[in-house]
């Protein structure tokens, strides 16, 4: 398989302080990735990166095979790359159906099959469509967030910490809806601080250090290393 | 071990010391002044005459070096107090009933309000008031007063124009512009350049008529050029940068004597013209026929408003005013549509310029102070950001009133007292009706929602926190 995505040597800078520190990162087509790491450690300005909302000082980002990393952020959304940003972010004073369209902005046309996948993925949106954004709860808001990218029909999709601040139960049910939209063909690379179960979703993972890559493998390998468990898993040394 | 000073109140007594007005229950314990200061109609009334009697004060006669304290031996020590302490009287009567019989004034508002309810959402009704509206703004000014029809041109006509503008920054894209005014007066003294009038001139000269699309572009390039660094910044900012904006063209426009005239203005602008086709007519120094020209284009810009508000562009706005990252995480281009509305202002301002300048045939630096910014600002918050309607009837209600004021004989008013008003006003409307006397519809819901404690009202942009 070829990389869809590839991050090679990604300096990022705010203002004096360093962010990111020669990140290399590729995403396969149909993968899961997962990005592991502790507060601050890069994972959101990784995805920033990515979807053009901050400039590398080095280093490149590339789909395709193209470079995007000078490329406006509206434009990266047209070329495929959509972006659930941290903390959901939907326009609360706008209904669910407005949320979805603006989701759409970059594309023209009849949007009614996109809206039934969406509603299909997530029934509870369908019920709160005239409802304002604001009034969902936290897990009907990255539902929602979610279904927001997916109507720009995005070929990858970056996903900014989708269990914060949610119930168990809801983040499993989102975590299964994430594995439905990969075999539904959309490759997802997945920022987690829940790093256990984004391990077992995921196929490979990165995990990042003071904005750094210090380790990449599979999950499972990831899952079984000791260093991990200890950092990342809340295990105690053995 | 040692032994508390004071014992441990036992649970369920009153806690000592902590006796405030605002705590509820008046126990028999307290003073007859304290039940009294407790009496919520009591404090109600205190509050009603000392906001009258402010008022007194503020219109009545000012004060002189001599006799400073004149202002309110003259107010309050006068005949003319009765007026307001039955006015105060009045409103407390007023607040007190609607208290008592809250549920009932509550039954008959919505019997009153059923029909209008069940008939706003229907367009043909909706279209047909908007017809009689229309027929009233002809016909009407025919029949007033010259005094009046002046004040329905140079006082409302073009600050309903200049607040429809604004409303676009401001209402729809949530962009804070302090220096709105700058726009106005490059339109108007782009009028004074193109028809000559101005000390460095061309060899020809133009038309009024031919530089309202000149002093219309001359504002959307100044827009254009101010927004294009600035709009990148965040809300705070670029009012900031805006504010210096209008003092800047203000400062210009008053020491660049030899191409402005500087602090003198310029002077013998004409009035605009038609020489077509063997028709000739020439708006003179009467007002009507600026009126009337005026409500042609307001009524052309209000349509072309309405639909750009309900176009994808104007959904771009909102999702903007909503959330600017996320507006540009779904593909949104932020930059351009925030440009875009702002020069949609100003030049709708630059087009308000030229009709004054045209009109008065006479303008200075003066005339374009930041204080009228943040005028056209109020007319904008008042009538309800965002709505139409709302900046139609907010600059026709408000520029109209100060005049009503000036006029009547209980109210002493006078201009430079506007401010103090406009402040006050803005004061109550802030508590008692943030959305504005005639919010839009997704306003209203948003500072509903904020009220309830989902996302925030901010008075412009809504989220400007960055994520990391």
């Amino acid at each position: 398989m070829t990389a869809m995505l590839r991050l090679g040597g990604v300096d990022v800078r705010y203002g004096a302080i360093p962010a990111l520190r020669g990140v290399d990162i590729e995403v396969r087509e149909g993968e899961i990735v997962a990005l592991l790491g502790a507060n601050g450690a890069g994972k959101t300005t990784t995805l920033r990166t990515i979807s053009g909302l901050v400039r590398p000082a080095k280093g490149y980002v590339a789909l395709d095979g193209k470079r995007i990393d000078q490329v406006s952020p509206h434009r990266i959304v047209a070329l495929g790359i959509g972006h659930v940003p941290e903390g959901r972010r939907i326009f609360p004073r706008m209904t669910v159906l407005e949320n979805l369209e603006i989701g759409a902005y970059r594309r023209r046309g009849d949007l009614r099959s996109d809206l039934q996948h969406i509603f299909g993925l997530f029934p509870i949106l369908e019920q709160r469509r005239e409802q304002n954004g604001g009034t969902l709860s936290g897990g009907e808001q990255q539902m929602l967030a979610i279904g927001r990218a997916l109507m720009s029909r995005p070929q990858l999709l970056l996903l900014d910490e989708p269990s914060m601040g949610l119930a168990p139960l809801v983040v499993e049910a989102i975590f299964d809806i994430i594995e439905r939209i990969r075999d539904e063909g959309t490759t997802i690379l997945l920022v987690e601080q829940n790093a256990a179960q984004a391990l077992q979703l995921a196929d490979r993972g990165y995990v990042l250090e003071n904005g750094s890559v210090v380790m990449a493998d599979d999950a499972e390998a990831l899952l079984g290393d000791e260093r991990v468990r200890v950092a990342y898993l809340g295990e105690g040394a053995a | 071990m040692t032994t508390p000073l004071t014992p441990a109140p036992t649970p369920g007594a009153p806690l000592q010391g902590t006796d405030s007005l605002l705590l509820e229950p008046s126990g028999p314990g307290r003073a007859p002044w304290q039940r009294l200061l407790a009496n919520e109609d009591f404090r109600r009334a205190v509050g009603c005459l000392a906001g009258f009697l402010v008022l007194a004060v503020m219109t009545g006669p000012s004060g002189s070096q001599g006799a400073p304290t004149s202002g309110f031996t003259g107010s309050l020590f006068n005949l003319r107090v009765f007026w307001f302490v039955g006015l105060a009287a009045v409103l407390w009567g007023a607040m007190t009933l609607r208290r008592r019989y809250s549920a009932a004034v509550k039954v008959w508002n919505d019997k009153a309000l059923a029909l209008p309810r069940r008939l706003l959402p229907d367009t043909r009704v909706r279209y047909g008031a908007y017809f009689v509206l229309l027929v009233f703004a002809v016909v009407y000014p025919m029949h007033i007063s010259g005094f009046w029809q002046e004040v329905a041109v140079q006082q409302i006509g073009v600050y309903v124009l200049l607040a429809i503008g604004l409303n676009v920054v401001v209402g729809y894209a949530g962009l804070l512009d302090l220096g709105y005014v700058a726009f106005y007066a490059i339109g108007a003294y782009s009028a004074a350049f193109w028809t000559g009038a101005m000390p460095v001139h061309l060899p020809f000269h133009l038309n009024p008529f031919w530089t309202i699309p000149l002093a219309i572009l001359a504002a959307m390039l100044a827009g254009v050029i101010l927004g294009v660094p600035t709009l990148r910044l965040r809300g705070d900012y670029l009012a900031i940068v805006t504010l210096g904006f209008g003092e800047i063209i203000s400062i210009v426009a008053q020491n660049l004597t030899s191409i402005t005239g500087g602090p003198g203005g310029v002077l013998g602008i004409p009035h605009f013209s038609v020489h077509l086709l063997g028709v000739h007519y020439v708006w003179g120094l009467g007002n009507l026929p600026y009126y009337y020209l005026l409500l042609g284009f307001v009524v052309l810009i209000l349509i072309f408003f309405h639909s750009l508000e309900n176009s994808r562009v104007g959904r771009a706005w909102t999702a903007i005013r909503e959330d600017e990252v996320a507006a540009q995480a779904s593909g949104i281009n932020v930059l351009k549509y925030k440009v875009m509305a702002f020069s949609i202002g100003a030049s709708t301002a630059g087009f308000a310029g030229v009709m004054t300048a045209s009109q008065v045939s006479y303008i200075e630096p003066a005339d374009f102070t930041y204080q009228l910014s943040i005028l056209i600002l109020v007319l904008v918050i008042f009538g309800g950001m965002g709505s139409l309607p709302g900046a139609v009837v907010g600059a026709a209600v408000l520029q109209w009133f100060p005049q009503f004021l000036r006029l009547h004989p209980l109210f002493g008013f006078q201009q430079q007292d506007l401010y103090i008003y406009l402040g006050a006003l803005l004061v109550v409307m802030m508590i008692f009706r943030p959305e504005g006397i005639l919010p839009s519809k997704r306003r209203k819901r948003e500072i509903g929602l904020a009220e309830h404690g989902v996302g925030s009202a901010d008075a412009m942009t809504t989220s400007t926190a960055e994520v990391q």
